[in-house]
């Protein structure tokens, strides 16, 4: 039996990686059933093993992937509603592997780090980590927009759990929030969805209907968005297709202004929760973008995308400003986010191979930096229970080896040479640089700000004297402690001296979606003659995408 | 170009690195410092063993090639790749690299040196001592491959290291909150000079690609430099106000912008305000980072692209315009200082707007040369005030001080050397290097305004002399301010400060001789090109020619030290003969006095018209304001309330709760949406 299950996992690996996790919950499950009492230490073992075990089979993903394929890897396809061209449909390419693998890398250490954090309802604690988990690799990983939407939903609510019944005094109010804003996002989506099959339908009405959106061989049909042409009903522009999907995404980014849950979401979060909002919920936001924005709207796309840059560049610059004046040690660290995933949609609508690429690595690297940034902030946390900057002063002094992590990680999130930050942002401000040499003027100063947020914060928490007796008796990392922030750091030097590993397998992927995004162009730069005669865009618009 | 690869380059910069590593983690891991023979073996034999290497590899660069094929190429992988864009790592060692890799390893390992004194008595359960080392070898490791990096992005990546080492250090006594904030506002204005050498760096790759050669190395760049000279880019309306507008060369904008940065880690005009406050560092950080080696970084980066420089005069004139008003500015303020660092540290300001203004005029040989000289004088004044204030028992301020002379002669005849040094007495090594950048001004027809930049130069100098000897006499001479208990206390210092001071003021006393300017050498020892350095270095610069006979030579140089003697005796009569005047002069200048006094009031400009303001539109408007009010009172709170309140009253049968009110309501909308934009076609 057990020689018969490996032999499955080892075919249909994606569906393992993103099962994993909750369907192992059922051995724990029917343990209890038949009457055998685990203890909390148990379950969190067990928890930690399996999600091990997760990681691993992410490793294992990393390891079978053909870096010199541009298309879907290890594509799983079977019937799920077929009638309706529902399908379970799973595949990996360059974009969503690195997001794959640190989804699973995070999870293991957010059990190790919130060890001692969990003490109510642990059990429950698993299972909503783990159906986050599920959710989370199920949203990268699926191919069908139906399986995508339900995932995308599925993960809402463990996370909605998780802050509401582990957060702090005021996660009611932050719950309520996070769930209206994801919410209307996600409707927004859901009507989307609909609507493209529905043009699909409409336009060729011979084929069957699918939410497919990338081709299976053999299969029928892949979603595509209709060109537009003179004469067509407005909301048949993909412009509007387009708005219903990028609000949703643009809420889970977030993008200024649909950014005001996320502050509040991450303060009364607990660490599991705000490492995995940070490190992963946030990039399905970006992720969406480059995934469905981009290929199903190109035209849309390359007509808005000057637009969103801007937007972007507000939210970099919004993002830092605010944190600038937060007293509240993870509510600056969120606004900084916000202030990140800017440059991320910066580069992804740059619409060229560095831009493309800096964004889906600076995704990861914000995952890694931000979710220590909130990991290491838990561990002071479960010390002192306080968040407030104001009441920390002189920490180096107490906890020099805490310091040195949070020194480190800092530098990585403002983005010093040689550490992952640096690439991504460099990346993306390079490949911006090409499009639009002012937004990038106005872009690098969010740089500027970046060092400023956080050295403020680091020079109040950690510099000066000991004011409070409190932060006296501080102890330093525990080995457990210093066993996740290593882990931390570790993929921060890895990514900053030698990104290689990361950025070539997403070259053939990246290009693959350039060279779709050209053809494209050039689809919209015939479409635009028609609309304004002369065509006074079209060769700016094949300059955007001429960059590959 | 012929290059020759040469695999043992990448240890001089590594060494120092194993040696931070090894005593950092030492440190996170097993949290007790190493025994400090240990300490001071691995802290010092590092950058030793660096220097050592670098001697034989710059040996071997300079004696088995001929002019013109003195490159070392080491090349360890692709560090950053992306489409068209690759930044290699891969070190080059070419004459300008070799002069300063010496520079920083050999004044490094002697600094290092006297750090094995001066931080002794640093508290053992703070760690502080291999702290200190692990910090100092991590920024000699930064600054070696800023000066060795083969391209633009790998030299950005030691500009930014020796910055965060800068950080660290300044703040290393973080437990005073003044220390800390000195060590932040470095690393941001240095931050701020890091906008514009991005935009440099992407300007210029931009550029080399549509010239259809990719690339930032330095030896391509200057290859293809043509292809790109004649691109320009047009300037938007609202900067009518810039000479040369609408239209600029691209290579001088790209120029501007690099100079930006070189102006943050150089502290220029007006981004200098941070190397006065990073005097909080201990003094042997201040003798290395903020004197002889980080700072001079935007000269050497300047002196690097000098193929840019050379085809962008617009830039090259904002360089030495810069340069020379931040040379005067910075000698000014540095007259009436009390603290003896920050006194150093507004003449390192000045020094470097010195070297600024040799490679504004283009000469890129001179700017080195001074640099060099001027890391032997400065390290050396550095030190010695280091070991003045460890003597006085951590007192900085002259005016406590006084006849030092006679309980530290040692250290009072080095920092004599250093103040002759600097103030380009002949035939120290100040007096050369310095001679050089006046005469290239002087001679820098082509550089508008160059008359009037060569005055500055000169009273410059003359100022320079006057503050030197100001502080010279004020620390050393006369009957001791001091305490009586203090008094009794002061003591000279142990071999292992003394021996550093002993060998860099040997360096600042010959160190010019490598650099013997070709007039000086026919006139006095018949040789005809004695000025090695300039033509060694000139292989890698792309140096402006100017020839000026030797007998107006003679005269200018002359009326330098002339100028110069006359600001040193200027000081002897007032610090030494007639002391009385002092109080009577600085209070017949009040308000003058007071303005410089205050340093002319720019950080507090600074605080009113940048940094308060951010902060309060921050936090009033952006956050309380929009982000409170707005979004979330009137949006989201409003939203909801709205949704409450239909709920409450118009649909009495959803009742169960606040949450599926919203689920229901949202269902309800997107039905009707669907409906809407699928149904009513």
């Amino acid at each position: 039996m057990i020689e018969g299950t490996l032999a499955w996992i080892n075919s249909h690996l994606l569906t393992a990686v993103i099962f994993l996790p909750i369907v192992s919950l059922l051995v724990p499950m029917l343990l209890e059933l038949f009457g055998w009492r685990l203890s909390a230490t148990t379950w969190k073992l067990f928890a930690l093993i399996v999600s091990g075990v997760g990681f691993g089979l992410a490793l294992e993903v990393w390891d079978r992937f053909d870096a010199s394929v541009g298309s879907m890897q290890m594509v799983e396809r079977g019937g799920w509603i077929p009638d309706y061209g529902i399908h379970y449909y799973v595949g990996v390419d360059g974009i969503s592997l690195f997001l794959v693998v640190l989804t699973a890398f995070l999870l293991p250490v957010i059990f190790v780090a919130s060890w001692n954090e969990i003490t109510k309802r642990v059990k429950q604690y698993i299972f909503f980590m783990m159906a986050l988990q599920s959710g989370m690799l199920g949203a990268f990983l699926s191919l069908n927009l139906f399986l995508f939407y339900v995932f995308w939903e599925v993960m809402l609510i463990p996370m909605y759990f998780v802050i509401g019944i582990w957060g702090g005094p005021r996660k009611l109010y932050a719950t309520v929030k996070f769930f209206i804003y994801t919410m209307v996002g996600s409707l927004l989506m859901l009507v989307g969805i609909l609507v493209l099959v529905y043009l699909h339908y409409q336009q060729f009405p011979g084929d069957p209907i699918t939410f497919d959106y990338i081709g299976f061989a053999g299969a029928s049909g892949i979603i595509d968005t209709p060109i537009p042409t003179e004469g067509q009903p407005w909301w048949q522009n993909q412009v509007w297709l387009f708005l219903l999907f990028g609000v949703s995404f643009a809420i889970k980014v977030p993008l200024v202004p649909f950014h005001t849950w996320l502050p509040d979401a991450h303060v009364e979060a607990p660490t599991a929760g705000s490492v995995m909002l940070a490190g992963v919920l946030l990039k399905l936001g970006t992720y969406g973008f480059i995934r469905y924005s981009l290929p199903l709207f190109p035209i849309a796309t390359i007509q808005l995308a000057p637009w969103i840059m801007w937007l972007a560049i507000i939210g970099i610059i919004y993002g830092a400003l605010v944190a600038m004046v937060q007293s509240d040690v993870k509510k600056l660290v969120a606004y900084s986010s916000v202030s990140h995933l800017g440059f991320v949609i910066l580069g992804l609508f740059a619409l060229n191979l560095q831009g493309l690429e800096g964004a889906v690595l600076q995704m990861v690297n914000h995952g890694i930096s931000t979710g220590a940034l909130f990991l290491l902030i838990g561990m002071l946390y479960e010390r002192r229970h306080v968040r407030e900057i104001s009441e920390f002063g002189g920490l180096a002094r107490v906890m020099p080896v805490f310091t040195v992590f949070f020194l480190i990680t800092t530098m990585s999130s403002i983005g010093l040479p040689a550490l992952n930050g640096f690439v991504g942002e460099f990346l993306i401000l390079l490949g911006t640089f090409a499009v639009s040499p002012i937004k990038v003027v106005f872009a690098i100063s969010g740089v500027v700000l970046s060092a400023v947020y956080m050295l403020w914060m680091v020079r109040r928490v950690f510099f000066g004297p000991l004011v409070h007796d409190a932060n006296r008796k501080l102890l330093d990392l525990s080995l457990r402690e210093k066993l996740v922030a290593t882990a931390m750091v570790v993929p921060m030097i890895w990514i900053g001296i030698y990104p290689a590993t990361f950025l070539r397998p997403m070259d053939r992927s990246v290009s693959a979606l350039l060279r779709k995004m050209e053809t494209r162009g050039a689809d919209l730069a015939a479409y635009q003659r028609v609309e304004s005669g002369a065509g006074k865009k079209s060769a700016k618009v094949s300059r955007t995408v001429a960059d590959e | 170009m012929l290059e020759h690869v040469n695999e043992t380059i990448r240890w001089i910069p590594l060494l120092p690195l194993m040696g931070a590593l090894v005593s950092g983690l030492w440190l996170i891991f097993a949290r007790q410092e190493l025994p400090r023979p240990l300490v001071i073996g691995l802290g010092c034999g590092a950058p030793m063993l660096s220097f050592a290497l670098s001697v034989r590899e710059v040996f071997r660069l300079a004696t088995a090639f001929p002019a013109g094929e003195r490159f070392f190429i080491d090349n360890l992988y692709t560090w950053i790749s992306a489409g068209d864009f690759h930044a290699e790592l891969s070190f080059l060692l070419d004459p300008l690299s070799a002069v300063m890799i010496l520079v920083v390893t050999g004044v490094g390992s002697l600094i290092h040196i006297y750090s094995v004194g001066y931080m002794r008595e640093d508290h053992r359960d703070d760690r502080g001592f291999q702290r200190f080392f692990c910090y100092l070898n991590l920024f000699t490791f930064a600054m070696l491959v800023l000066v060795l990096g083969d391209n633009l992005l790998v030299l950005f990546v030691g500009w930014e290291g020796v910055g965060l080492c800068s950080y660290l250090l300044i703040g290393f006594w973080y437990l005073d909150d003044h220390n800390a904030m000195c060590g932040q506002k470095a690393f941001i204005v240095n931050r701020i000079g890091d906008f514009g050498f991005l935009l440099g760096i992407f300007l210029l790759f931009w550029a080399f690609f549509e010239a259809g050669h990719p690339t930032i190395e330095f030896y391509a760049m200057r290859e293809h430099v043509g292809l790109v000279a004649e691109r320009t880019v047009t300037l938007p309306a609202w900067l009518g106000f810039l000479p040369g507008f609408p239209t600029w060369t691209l290579l001088t904008l790209a120029g501007l912008c690099l100079f930006v940065g070189a102006c943050g880690k150089s502290a220029q005009l007006p981004l200098y305000v941070w190397l006065p406050d990073a005097m909080a560092g201990p003094t042997p950080v201040s003798a290395l980072i903020h004197a002889a080696t980080m700072v001079t970084a935007g000269v050497y980066m300047v002196c690097r692209l000098s193929f840019v420089y050379s085809l962008a005069p617009g830039a090259s004139a904002t360089i030495a315009w810069v340069g020379g008003l931040t040379a005067i500015f910075a000698a000014t303020i540095a007259i009436c200082q009390k603290d003896i660092k920050k006194i150093l540290a507004y003449s390192t300001v000045s020094q470097l707007g010195y070297m600024f203004l040799a490679a504004g005029v283009g000469s890129y040989s001179a700017a080195m040369f001074h640099l060099m000289t001027h890391a032997f004088f400065k390290a050396l004044l550095f030190l010695g005030a280091g070991a003045v204030i460890f003597g006085m028992q951590h007192e900085q301020n002259i005016e406590k001080m006084g006849g030092l002379r006679r309980y530290m002669p040692w250290t009072h005849w080095t920092f004599l050397i250093g103040v002759l040094a600097i103030s380009g007495a002949p035939p120290l090594s100040g007096f050369f290097s310095k001679d050089e950048i006046l005469l290239g001004v002087y001679a820098a027809h082509a550089m508008p305004g160059h008359m009037a930049l060569w005055w500055i130069g000169l009273v410059t100098a003359g100022l320079t002399a006057f503050y030197m000897f100001r502080l010279y006499f004020l620390t050393f001479s006369g009957a001791s301010r001091a305490p009586m208990q203090l008094q009794t206390r002061i003591r000279e210092q142990p071999v292992v400060i003394l021996m550093p001071l002993f060998l860099l003021a040997g360096l600042a006393i010959v160190g010019g001789l490598v650099g013997l300017p070709d007039a000086y050498g026919e006139a006095l020892f018949s040789l005809p090109s004695s000025n090695s350095l300039h033509y060694f270095l000139d292989e890698s610069v792309v140096s402006a020619t100017h020839v000026v006979p030797p007998a107006r030579e003679f005269a200018l140089a002359g009326l330098a030290v002339l100028i110069a003697a006359g600001g040193a005796f200027f000081a002897v009569f007032l610090y030494y003969y007639r002391t009385d005047l002092v109080p009577r002069v600085t209070a017949a200048l009040r308000p003058l006095y007071q303005l410089v006094w205050r340093k002319y009031y720019v950080d507090e400009l600074y605080s009113l018209a940048v940094v308060r303001p951010l902060v309060r539109i921050s936090d009033a408007f952006l956050y309380r304001t929009i982000d409170v009010r707005m979004i979330d009172r009137l949006g989201v709170d409003g939203t909801a309330g709205f949704v409450r309140g239909v709920a409450d009253r118009g649909l009495k049968l959803v009742q169960t709760g606040l949450m599926q009110s919203y689920v229901f309501v949202m269902l309800l909308g997107s039905v009707l949406l669907i409906a809407y934009l699928v149904g009513g076609l």
